[in-house]
């Protein structure tokens, strides 16, 4: 690796840095295979992470040229993002020229690109596999087992920035929901009672009746109760003619 | 998945918890199931005499989810009757509420509230508000009965189990069909669901707001010395009806308490 211990290490905190920050995903993706590159000194380096169904997708390169992005695609039947991927372990120092029969899709297509040397590192958190960072070289070389352990660093803080955005993600849009449903039930209760003391009905009756208002116009129940909550008398059809 | 050793502690306290009969519909590992525990596991590490935890809307409407004991949740629901209290004000601020020393003689913060506390033994209280970022779900609430500020780091533990107490609403929305609340939440609240029916009914019959309507029902729930969602559970049944002047209610016809 050309790129000095120091460099990796400005690297490593300039990601920690992100982590306990806000950060656009995408942005931080795409640094991260900038940086891979650099010190790699890779050709072109790419990260793909997989679909609740394990399909792997491109989400960032350090080149975005359409015959890198093909090269991506293959990789979603064969290569060595996918082996990475599914084996959890480094694809690493693989001989394009002579990989045909380990992929007979993937290398060919490879090589004809000018590439002569691929690598693969699992994106892992413990035994959560996401997806591979990938690098592209135009001369075959060789990553040391040191090269490996550096890479593998970056990938698993890449990893752990995706897993902490999704996780928040996933909290803040279920926090809504709790906090909306709950809303909509206080509103309803409400509603209900009035509308059984202007109809002169039982409160299961009131909800039969907001429950058809709003069936035949096409309206929330949730929409309609505030509506009668907040102008008992003054709702079309519902509280008033 | 964030390094959070505190919350971590707090959900092994919680699952070190036996289950107990207040386990909800969807059993020992629904909302309601876990709530609850982690409302015992409270007792013994912040510690207190009692804890609860309550959700609450944005008009500061709410419902109890699980209490350490009956005492506990008494006085969750008294704070809704009274419509005051360290909750209510928590849920309101997004800050803690921390009274070390609930004294009604010597102060005139919640007057109604500190006095029927301080009957039921309450000598402290504290109230920590259950979020996610900044969306406010609910309230934890605990008590204490001998005066005293919280010991150096309750005041994170009590955060710790806020936090958890988040985690636990946020999971159980998880496996709830969207847009509605989780069945176990659902049933646990629905017992207060009276309250609002009638807050609607009484809207209706006096012309007023709902908010003034909830202050209607509270006086006559603080006047008649009865639980509001008591005389709520009259009003929907048709037993009583609020009158526009106050004076003019008598006893309500037929009630069944005399």
């Amino acid at each position: 690796m050309v790129v000095g211990t120091a460099r990796v290490a400005e690297v490593l905190v300039e990601f920690a840095d992100t982590l306990v920050d806000d950060y656009d995903l995408i942005e931080f993706l795409q640094r991260v295979t900038f940086r891979t590159a650099e010190i790699t000194q890779a050709d072109a380096v790419g990260l793909l992470l997989a679909d609740p169904k394990d399909k792997l997708h491109f989400m960032a390169a350090s080149d975005e040229t359409t015959r890198l992005l093909e090269l991506f695609q293959v990789q979603q039947a064969e290569g060595p993002c996918l082996d990475a991927f599914r084996t959890a372990t480094p694809v690493v120092n693989t001989d394009l020229r002579t990989a045909s029969a380990r992929w007979p899709l993937f290398a060919p297509e490879a090589v004809r690109s000018g590439f002569g040397a691929v690598h693969a590192i699992p994106m892992r958190l413990r035994s959560q596999v996401i997806g591979a960072l990938n690098m592209f070289s135009a001369q075959p070389g060789r990553l040391t087992a040191d090269d490996v352990r550096v890479v593998q660093a970056l990938a698993d803080v890449a990893t752990i920035a995706i897993l902490q955005e999704r996780a928040l993600r996933r909290s803040e849009m279920l926090t809504e929901q709790l906090h909306a449903a709950l809303n909509s039930r206080i509103v309803i209760e409400q509603a209900k009672g009035a509308l059984a003391r202007i109809h002169a009905v039982d409160v299961d009756q009131a909800f039969v009746l907001l429950r058809d208002y709003c069936r035949s116009h096409n309206l929330k129940l949730r929409d309609v109760a505030q509506a009668v909550v907040t102008e008992p008398r003054g709702v079309p059809g519902l509280t008033r003619d | 998945m964030e390094q959070d050793p505190a919350r971590d502690a707090v959900w092994r306290w919680v699952g070190a918890q036996p289950p107990d009969g207040a386990a909800d519909r969807d059993g020992a590992d629904g909302v309601v199931g876990l709530m609850s525990r982690l409302c015992r596991a409270a007792v013994l590490v912040l510690p207190a005499a009692g804890v609860g935890v309550s959700v609450l809307d944005d008009d500061g409407f709410s419902g109890v989810v699980a209490a350490s004991d009956p005492a506990s949740r008494e006085l969750e629901e008294l704070q809704f009757t009274l419509g005051e209290g360290p909750c209510q004000e928590a849920h309101a601020t997004g800050r803690p509420v921390l009274t070390p020393e609930l004294d009604p003689s010597t102060s005139s913060r919640w007057p109604a509230y500190a006095g029927q506390a301080y009957e039921r033994g309450v000598r402290a209280v504290f109230a920590v508000p259950v979020q996610v970022g900044l969306r406010r779900l609910g309230v934890l609430d605990f008590y204490r009965r001998r005066p005293g500020v919280l010991e150096p780091g309750g005041l994170a533990r009590a955060r710790a189990f806020a936090d958890v107490a988040a985690d636990i609403l946020v999971d159980g929305q998880d496996r709830a069909t969207p847009g509605y609340l989780a069945d176990g939440l659902e049933d646990a609240l629905s017992y207060r669901y009276v309250v609002y029916q009638a807050q609607g009914m009484v809207m209706v019959d006096l012309g007023v707001s709902l908010d003034e309507a909830l202050v209607r029902l509270r006086a006559h729930a603080y006047v008649t010395e009865r639980p509001i969602a008591d005389v709520a559970a009259d009003i929907v049944a048709g037993r009583l009806r609020l009158e526009a002047d106050p004076h003019q209610e008598g006893a309500p016809e037929g009630e069944a308490d005399g």
